[in-house]
């Protein structure tokens, strides 16, 4: 089965107004979904590649209020989830992003640092309410009561499966003892779509890590490609293509 | 009815509290929340712990009844002498705590963020006398202004890992000790204050209880009473607070007073005032006040003291003052830096910068005759000198 590809961007990186160029070029090479990071101060589980991208987005300016403009002028089709950190959204207000989100036919949002426990005290209602999926996060430790919960609620959007446990942005190979709990953690999450992220960083990385899974989330990586102006470059080894769906089709 | 000190099963002091942690925390948060369930009101490791305390920390520290200060200001103005502890800070009865937990965890490397390295210090400390290997985040800035506790950190076989991001300051350290403890599940984090994600607040005031504890037993002795008038401590991320109040949160006959960092003054743009500058959100894992822009960004404070530049502020802190119960004021690094100075030249005792801000409240209270007032004097000066000569008139 084909595994579904989706790339992590940081909102307002490298320029203020990129995101909406990346999302084009993302539908060109048929991206099966993009997570548009929110920039956020002190993301406490992300590496050195998207503390920068997070820094530098927000000294160009980025803030939620933007990024909902920009979302609205979007042309790309490709569907979107909305990934940051809780307090820029508390501080714009949850019920007020939750609408806009809605406006902007956003499919869900990962919010690494809301528990199941906060998530189902303080927020399930609203959510459900707007029809937001907040997507949870599970690693190969995570025990099996554990996963079976995240995926249930998590059930129309993903499950993310943190491929080891590290903050984003490594490399590390996928260690094979792993594998089988992959597969377990796939088999304990019913119906729900689970996407493994966390250390994809090349196509041979991408189809080790999802070989049990549904897809792979690329976020690290990307960022350090847009860095250094190896945008297209880099998704034509992702996905696999040689040339842009756009050129093939003229071609 | 609930005691303040005590949280909800979620972690919460009424709104504030919590545990926003990613997936990638949650088996060692919850093996640390059972563990300190489990141990806490076990008699053996009690009886560790008051042995420690008693004779590696040297507690019961005194609490020093200041003829110059009470002379000077009115009423009767006790020290309670924090910077007599081994290490000179309170933030040692903290790891003695947590090595302790550690060790019955089966943990073989600690990590933890520093601000002054008083905490650095006294983690390192507590690593070499259990023989565990020790890594200290401290931020790039605070080396510098704290260099004598980064000879002392590596001295006692720590290493010490500078962070480079944002204001290089405790901030940063947290958000790097945090991060390398993602990396590295197994690793015990030992935090050095009353912040970070629920079970880490309750178990670092527990800790810290033996201060007021003590100040009650101290105060029978000396005065006849239960309780004294007033209680000051300084507030950075409110751990030597915290445990200075501790048995009084539930006595309201007893003033609490929590002193923040002013900085060059609250309005000024340069200021650690988190009570009063912060709003609500969530910073190393709590629901707490921090200071933020409009946007929810966090923002880099201000304090001639590296122990209180943090832009956030303990969730049992942000609840009392929230409520009232807890009087907060804000103290200029001027102010402390005079204060610091009044109490070497009358006292003969050199405060810590942070200590400092306690006792300048003292200008802003009207003391009643016979008023028995109590200061935490969280720590000594050593590790300032260099900012204290440098001020010096
Ligand atoms: C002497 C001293 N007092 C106070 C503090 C502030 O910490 P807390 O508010 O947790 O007591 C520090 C922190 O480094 C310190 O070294």
């Amino acid at each position: 089965m084909k595994k579904e590809i989706s790339i992590f961007t940081t909102a307002g990186y490298p320029e203020i107004d990129s995101l909406n160029r990346q999302l084009d070029l993302l539908e060109e090479f048929e991206i099966d979904f993009c997570e548009v990071g929110i920039p956020f101060s002190d993301p406490m589980a992300d590496g050195p590649t998207i503390q920068e991208t997070s820094m530098k987005a927000i000294s160009n300016g980025m803030n939620i209020d933007l990024l909902f403009k920009q979302l609205s002028e979007r042309q790309s089709n490709t569907p979107i989830y909305l990934m940051g950190y809780l307090n820029p959204i508390e501080q714009y207000g949850i019920e007020r992003f939750l609408k806009k989100c809605v406006d902007n036919q956003i499919i869900g949002l990962i919010l690494p640092d809301v528990s199941i426990e906060i998530y189902e005290r303080n927020y399930r209602r609203l959510f459900e309410e707007y029809g937001i999926s907040l997507c949870f996060l599970v690693t190969p430790r995570t025990s099996d009561d554990r996963i079976k919960r995240a995926a249930e609620l998590s059930k129309n959007g993903f499950l993310y499966l943190v491929s080891t446990n590290q903050i984003t942005g490594g490399t590390s190979k996928s260690q094979n003892s792993l594998d089988d709990r992959y597969l377990e953690v796939k088999k304990l999450a019913g119906s729900t779509k689970v996407m493994i992220g966390f250390g994809i960083h090349d196509r041979k990385s991408f189809e080790q890590k999802t070989a049990h899974v549904d897809g792979g989330i690329i976020g690290s990586a990307f960022l350090r490609a847009v860095q250094n102006n190896e945008t297209e470059s880099f998704l034509r080894g992702i996905t696999n293509k040689t040339e842009k769906i756009s050129t093939l089709a003229s071609s | 009815m609930k005691s303040l000190v005590e949280t909800d099963e979620l972690g919460f002091y009424g709104k504030f509290g919590g545990a926003y942690i990613p997936e990638l925390l949650y088996p060692a948060v919850e093996e640390l929340r059972k563990a300190y369930l489990k141990y806490k009101d076990d008699t053996s490791f009690e009886d560790e712990f008051k042995a420690l305390l008693k004779d590696y920390v040297g507690r019961p520290t005194p609490l020093y009844y200041s003829e110059k200060l009470s002379e000077k200001y009115g009423g009767k103005i006790y020290l309670k002498r924090e910077d007599l502890c081994h290490t000179g800070a309170h933030k040692i009865n903290n790891t003695i705590g947590q090595i302790l937990l550690a060790k019955r965890l089966n943990k073989t490397q600690i990590v933890a963020e520093t601000g002054a390295g008083q905490h650095g210090v006294a983690t390192a400390t507590v690593c070499a006398l259990l023989g565990m290997e020790c890594i200290i985040y401290m931020g790039e800035k605070d080396m510098e202004r704290q260099a004598p506790n980064v000879q002392r950190i590596k001295y006692l076989g720590a290493k010490v890992i500078p962070a480079v991001s944002g204001s290089k300051t405790l901030k940063d350290a947290t958000n790097e000790a945090i991060r390398h403890w993602i990396n590295n599940p197994d690793t015990f984090y030992l935090i050095g204050s009353v912040v970070g994600p629920h079970p880490y607040p309750s178990m670092v005031a527990y800790f810290q209880s033996v201060i007021s504890e003590e100040i009650i037993r101290q105060l029978q002795e000396k005065e006849g009473v239960n309780h004294p008038d007033k209680v000051i401590a300084c507030v950075g991320g409110g751990s030597n607070a915290a445990g200075a109040f501790y048995h009084f949160y539930d006595v309201p006959e007893v003033d609490l007073i929590a002193v923040e960092a002013g900085g060059l003054g609250v309005k000024s743009g340069k200021s650690a005032a988190t009570a009063q500058l912060g709003k609500p959100g969530v910073i190393h894992g709590s629901y707490t006040l921090l200071m933020q822009d409009e946007f929810g960004q966090i923002t880099e404070p201000h304090s001639i003291s590296a122990g209180l530049d943090y832009p956030g502020i303990g969730p049992l802190h942000a609840e009392t003052i929230h409520s009232g119960r807890v009087d907060c004021i804000a103290i200029n690094d001027d102010k402390a830096l005079d204060h610091a100075s009044f109490l070497a030249k009358s006292e003969g005792i050199i405060p810590a910068l942070e200590s400092s801000h306690a006792l300048a409240v003292l200008d802003h209270l009207k003391i009643k005759k016979d008023e028995i007032i109590v200061i935490n004097l969280s720590g000594r000066g050593d590790k300032d000198m260099s900012t204290l000569t440098q001020n010096m008139e």
